[in-house]
């Protein structure tokens, strides 16, 4: 019992920090799916964040401080948001095919982003930022016992963030007049537009919200994990967070269990060595485990897969 | 789902595209420069031999063996007078496995006398070329093609993992050492095989955690790992995992901001990872084992200039050859450790220990 406690101790703070990026992405997605936007370019906003945090991290380290990680967090979130803009206009505004106008960001997040490394740096990845999202335990709260060491004993800021935004993004999506526009254009936007809500309007927002969040969870991740940019630094999380997204069901809740689960299968398969049973399993099981889930999930066996029904159209106004 | 990954094939392809564009035009302005400014010296004889590479995925300055083998290559022409480009010596790089074919014939094609892949990955790419075009000289790093006119180069990497294995033993004081794999693939078990023999060699009660995190490109997960070794008492990791191994760095580097007496270390591969340690004023890099492809690629290179081209042979690198070795501790190891890894050395140098290759 005492081995399973510390290995518990030791996966559930791992698993949060794994899922961390993996929700403000995740939750972005949301958002962007949620008004009828496929936004498959996740992952090309991530990369963005990434290197927007890392080059504003390693410019402003001097200047900022301790505080240099939030404001990178910011500036990636301004840059992602405003790259996001490309994959609105796109499809939003000239009803381009949102799948390959989401790819055409993935190719080109990487491309600037490697670009300009290369242009500012003259090398193939950036240096190591001296500022870091580190580790902390939440005074008093870590010494309750069982649930300290658990929730409260080696956390990252960001992690704490991330469950707040998806708290705010349930709230925000289920309880506020604005989600249910967004609900309701991205179900029936003729409907909507009956109604006087501004479809195209509400599309946009949507988008840019999820490039913002697409932007932190790439900074996130930069700052707390690899602590530079390279062209493997991002590499297949935005795809994770779009799995966790669908696996969540397109619900922020959903996305943000979702991810914290992904987190768990790697920490497990880390940790597993360790702990009876689990130490039975085939690592491969363990690796494969989020994407099976995700196929399964997909395929409609883990209940039914619900995306929003006018997703992937353009709106046209008037037309039937 | 295949629109998505579709989807990240072509960024792949795109962003390694336009890396190498922007690499080409920078480096081929920087040596105009170079040459006209050297235009009034007597300059050394220039050869009439050329020699070219083609990276693996990693790129030309993946901080590791890529980049060593650029590195060689650069050296050698620049010690035989030649200039980057045709009949020189340059490189192409590939975005994914399916350019290798296409960049090694691009590269005979263009009459380089010795054209290298660089990377096991390659092996089959090279096969195939080799026998496509009889006449061209290809060599080959890491792995062994069997053709007559292909020079394979091996490294005793469990050699240089023996010295690193020495080096945490005599240096850990928990006695708790870890090792974190990328791949399971034969290059990185012998590291794995010749660290551990090199712990046993100093201390058999030493238990070595080992790790294997299944990719060479999964930051998280290295620290993940790290994570873990450490939390349980380990205080020297040594990785063997590429961009994975950032992660381990990561997460010494983390503990170390979080209280600058944690006693953790880290020892790096492939080349001198002394820069990724630093944090502020100190550096949890112990040191790194050395991987010298850049050497290799030169004295192939030599050879083949003097007209003695290894074709059909498989050249190994170990100590001896100085093809393998540590890096400068930069006073991380004290002195009296220095001469006992030195004297372990010495002992393999003169065969007096025989370092496994493989698990028993």
């Amino acid at each position: 019992m005492g081995a399973f406690l510390e290995a518990l101790y030791f996966i559930v703070p791992v698993s949060i920090a794994y899922a961390a990026p993996l929700i403000f992405v995740a939750i972005g997605g949301v958002f962007s799916e949620k008004s009828g936007v496929i936004n498959i370019g996740l992952e090309g906003l991530m990369v963005m964040g990434a290197f927007v945090g890392i080059v504003f991290n390693l410019t402003f380290a001097d200047q900022l401080g301790g505080s240099t990680i939030w404001f990178s967090l910011l500036a990636a979130m301004v840059v992602s948001g405003i790259f996001s803009l490309l994959h609105a206009v796109a499809s939003i505004s000239f009803r381009a095919d949102q799948t390959i106008s989401g790819v055409a960001i993935n190719m080109l997040g990487v491309a600037i982003a490697l670009f300009a490394v290369k242009l500012i740096y003259d090398k193939g990845q950036t240096d190591y930022v001296s500022e870091q999202f580190i580790r902390f335990d939440i005074p008093v709260l870590s010494d309750i016992p069982f649930i300290g060491p658990m929730f409260f004993s080696d956390v990252y800021s960001t992690s704490i963030l991330a469950i707040a935004v998806a708290i705010l993004a349930w709230f925000v999506i289920y309880k506020t007049p604005f989600g249910l526009r967004l609900r309701a254009v991205g179900e029936h936007p003729m409907a909507a537009d009956t109604m006087g809500v501004k479809v195209n309007r509400m599309r946009y927002i949507a988008v840019v919200l999820s490039g913002m969040l697409a932007g932190i969870g790439g900074a996130a991740y930069a700052q707390s994990i690899s602590y530079e940019f390279s062209h493997s630094t991002i590499n297949g999380q935005g795809f994770m967070a779009l799995a966790a997204m669908i696996f969540g069901k397109w619900h922020p809740l959903g996305a943000m269990g979702a991810a914290l689960f992904f987190g768990l299968a790697q920490s497990l398969k880390i940790v597993g060595g360790s702990i009876d049973f689990i130490d039975q399993v085939p690592t491969v099981y363990l690796d494969i485990l989020p994407y099976v889930l995700t196929i399964l999930a997909l395929a409609g066996f883990i209940g039914k897969a619900s995306a929003p029904k006018a997703i992937g159209q353009p709106y046209i106004k008037g037309k039937r | 789902m295949s629109k998505r990954k579709y989807g990240l094939g072509l960024s792949v392809m795109l962003a390694a595209g336009t890396l190498l564009a922007a690499c080409g035009s920078d480096e081929e302005t920087q040596e105009t420069n170079g040459n006209s400014g050297e235009g009034s010296e007597p300059t050394e004889e220039t050869a009439d031999f050329s020699v070219a590479m083609v990276t693996d995925v990693g790129g030309v300055d993946d901080k590791s063996f890529n980049q060593s083998a650029w590195e060689g290559i650069q050296k050698f022409g620049e010690d035989n007078g030649l200039a980057q480009g045709d009949g020189g010596y340059d490189y192409l790089q590939s975005a994914s496995d399916a350019d290798y074919v296409t960049n090694l014939n691009n590269l005979v094609r263009r009459d380089f006398d010795v054209v290298f892949g660089i990377g096991f990955l390659m092996e089959a790419a090279v096969n195939d070329i080799a026998q496509q075009q009889p006449d061209a000289q290809l060599a080959i790093i890491d792995a062994v093609v069997d053709q007559p006119n292909v020079a394979s180069v091996l490294f005793k990497e469990q050699e240089g993992a023996f010295l690193a294995g020495v080096a945490a033993a005599l240096m850990s004081e928990s006695k708790q050492i870890g090792f974190v794999g990328g791949m399971e693939i034969p290059v990185i078990e012998r590291f794995e095989v010749g660290f551990l023999a090199g712990v046993e060699a100093v201390d058999p009660s030493i238990e070595v955690d080992v790790q294997y995190t299944g990719a060479f490109d999964k930051a998280e997960l290295g620290k993940t790992t790290a994570n873990r070794m450490y939390s349980e008492g380990v205080d020297i990791i040594f990785h063997a995992a590429g961009g994975t191994g950032n992660g381990v760095f990561a997460e010494a580097k983390e503990r170390k901001t979080k209280d600058p007496d944690a006693n953790v270390w880290v020892i790096g591969v492939d080349s001198d990872q002394y820069e990724e340690g630093a944090v502020g004023d100190t550096n949890v890099t112990l040191t790194s084992m050395l991987k010298r492809v850049d050497e290799a690629v030169y004295r192939i290179s030599e050879a083949a200039m003097n007209g003695e081209f290894p074709g059909g042979q498989s050249t190994v690198y170990g100590l001896a050859e100085e093809g393998v070795g540590l890096a400068d501790s930069r006073g991380a190891i004290p002195d009296d450790i220095m001469a006992q890894i030195e004297e372990f050395k010495q002992q393999i140098v003169d065969g007096e220990i025989t370092v496994p290759e493989t698990r028993e």
